[in-house]
């Protein structure tokens, strides 16, 4: 379904990603791993078109994307960021943001099914008028996760999405997104990355291992 | 007594320059420290504008249409880099829209007052062309380098939310709206803030001169609206002109946004 072909990134003469390819396919549940600096997010940015590439080429169902579909493309494949950022305003106005651009027109906030998925993850309907300034750095991310998952991506870039959560709230979210991988008939797919060996088992049936900008496969999870 | 106005003479001038003595004897008495940095102020203060008056006499003396321009080329591009000047967070090109927009937004405004406004004959009377332009340009550049300077801080600050609703699946314009909002809003509060308190707080400078020089009140206050006016419209456009220009060069079309040209550039000048 999205597949990574011989991409390049450089800064300055350092190789942040080099030739690296990759395929992922509909219902897949892979897992990230390899030292800090190997270039596993710049790896979930490039995959999310987030940043110009050198060389290579990022197809989706066999397609380039145009400069003007990058937004539609995102809409598809969903990145979140390890340390999300959310705008000014209660949880609720971050839930609603999405549904204000033009890429989401089509669909409408629905609060019953945010409560829902908040719930999924150990919150109630009180954690909506609860404001930025007042959350954690794990309630950030279980917001910037609800907000991610009520636009049904197809693939998500998950930059460790657990890793400020405590342990109870991290396997509430394990469990939904497993549960979300599973929907849409087995077409959705996840690369989760990790520093953790067993939570990429847990998380994944694939696993791959960034170093120097190259990706090898590695199975079972190498450590670290 | 010439034309209604007191002439002064060099003499009369160095009779001034001895004031500065009151803030030398305040920095001694003090032990501020400034008489060095008040000395050279004073001589640069004079000398800079000796010049200028050497110049201007030289262009007034002319009166050839593309010395006027070439002037007025050069205080143009001179107001651009100093708008850059003054925002540490700089990108590459960044010179080029800034100068682009206070050029452009200075001239088109600069245009209508000699063509149409005023109505000047000819157009390029120095007299009228270069001061006129001066104000503008001063006051535009103002607002170009608070536009960019608010525009680079916000993004700066709030590369994580623009990036964030980029992956959200917003457009460039989506992302980047808030940011260019406050900076346009920025760059242009100043003149708005002074056409709110102009001749209740403080005579303009150019309606002070024109005063000086034997005008009478009600022309020097007609010619003071009209200036104000022409530089809140510069104002306006080159703030605009200058943030829509950066906006361009941070966010490509494929909707990323280059943070990485956004630096700290103050030391490598």
């Amino acid at each position: 379904m999205l597949e990574a072909r011989s991409i390049t990134r450089r800064a300055g003469d350092q190789w942040l990603l080099r030739r690296l390819s990759l395929d992922i396919a509909g219902g897949e549940r892979l897992a990230l791993s390899g030292p800090s600096g190997s270039g596993k997010t710049v790896l979930l940015r490039a995959l999310a078109l987030l940043d110009p590439l050198d060389d290579g080429e990022i197809l989706l169902d066999g397609q380039p994307t145009a400069a003007a579909s990058v937004p539609g493309y995102r809409c598809r494949v969903a990145y979140l960021h390890q340390t999300p950022a959310l705008a000014d305003g209660t949880v609720e106005t971050n839930l609603r943001l999405p549904f204000s651009l033009a890429a989401h027109r089509r669909q409408s906030f629905d609060r019953a099914r945010a409560i829902d998925l908040l719930r999924r993850l150990g919150k109630d309907e009180r954690f909506l008028s609860r404001r930025r300034g007042e959350l954690s750095g794990g309630e950030a991310q279980i917001a910037a996760l609800v907000r991610l998952l009520q636009l049904a991506p197809s693939v998500l870039l998950l930059d460790e999405p657990t890793a400020a959560l405590d342990p109870k709230s991290a396997e509430l979210a394990r469990d939904l997104l497993r549960q979300w991988q599973e929907g849409d008939s087995g077409a959705r797919a996840y690369l989760w990355v990790t520093h953790d060996a067993s939570l990429a088992d847990a998380v994944a049936e694939r696993y791959l291992r960034l170093e120097d900008g190259r990706l090898r496969d590695s199975h079972p999870p190498g450590p670290g | 007594m010439s034309g209604g106005y007191l002439e002064l003479s060099y003499l009369q001038v160095g009779a001034a320059a001895l004031l500065i003595l009151v803030n030398a004897a305040i920095s001694l008495a003090l032990r501020l420290d400034l008489h060095r940095r008040l000395l050279l102020a004073a001589l640069r203060t004079t000398v800079q504008l000796l010049l200028v008056g050497l110049v201007l006499d030289w262009v007034f003396g002319l009166s050839r249409w593309y010395v006027v321009l070439a002037l007025m080329a050069w205080m143009s591009i001179a107001a651009g880099a100093s708008a850059v000047r003054r925002t540490p967070l700089r990108y590459p090109g960044i010179w080029l829209d800034s100068i682009v927009s206070v050029w452009a937004s200075s001239w088109i405004i600069a245009a209508a007052a000699l063509f149409g406004i005023v109505d000047v004959e000819p157009w390029f009377r120095p007299q009228y062309a270069i001061p006129l332009l001066g104000m503008i340009l001063g006051n535009a550049l103002n607002g170009v380098s608070l536009g960019l300077d608010r525009l680079g801080q916000e993004l700066h600050a709030r590369r994580f939310e623009v990036e964030g609703l980029l992956a959200l699946g917003g457009t460039r314009w989506e992302a980047a709206r808030a940011p260019v909002r406050s900076a346009v809003r920025t760059g242009m509060i100043p003149i708005i803030n002074s056409m709110m308190i102009v001749g209740i707080v403080s005579l303009p400078g150019m309606m002070t001169g024109q005063l000086l020089a034997g005008v009478e009140p009600v022309q020097a206050v007609r010619y003071q609206v009209v200036i104000m006016f022409l530089i809140a419209s510069a104002t306006a456009l080159g703030t605009l002109g200058v943030v829509l220009l950066s906006y361009r060069r941070l966010f490509t079309a494929a909707h990323q946004f280059r943070h990485g040209l956004l630096a700290d550039r103050t030391e490598s000048q």
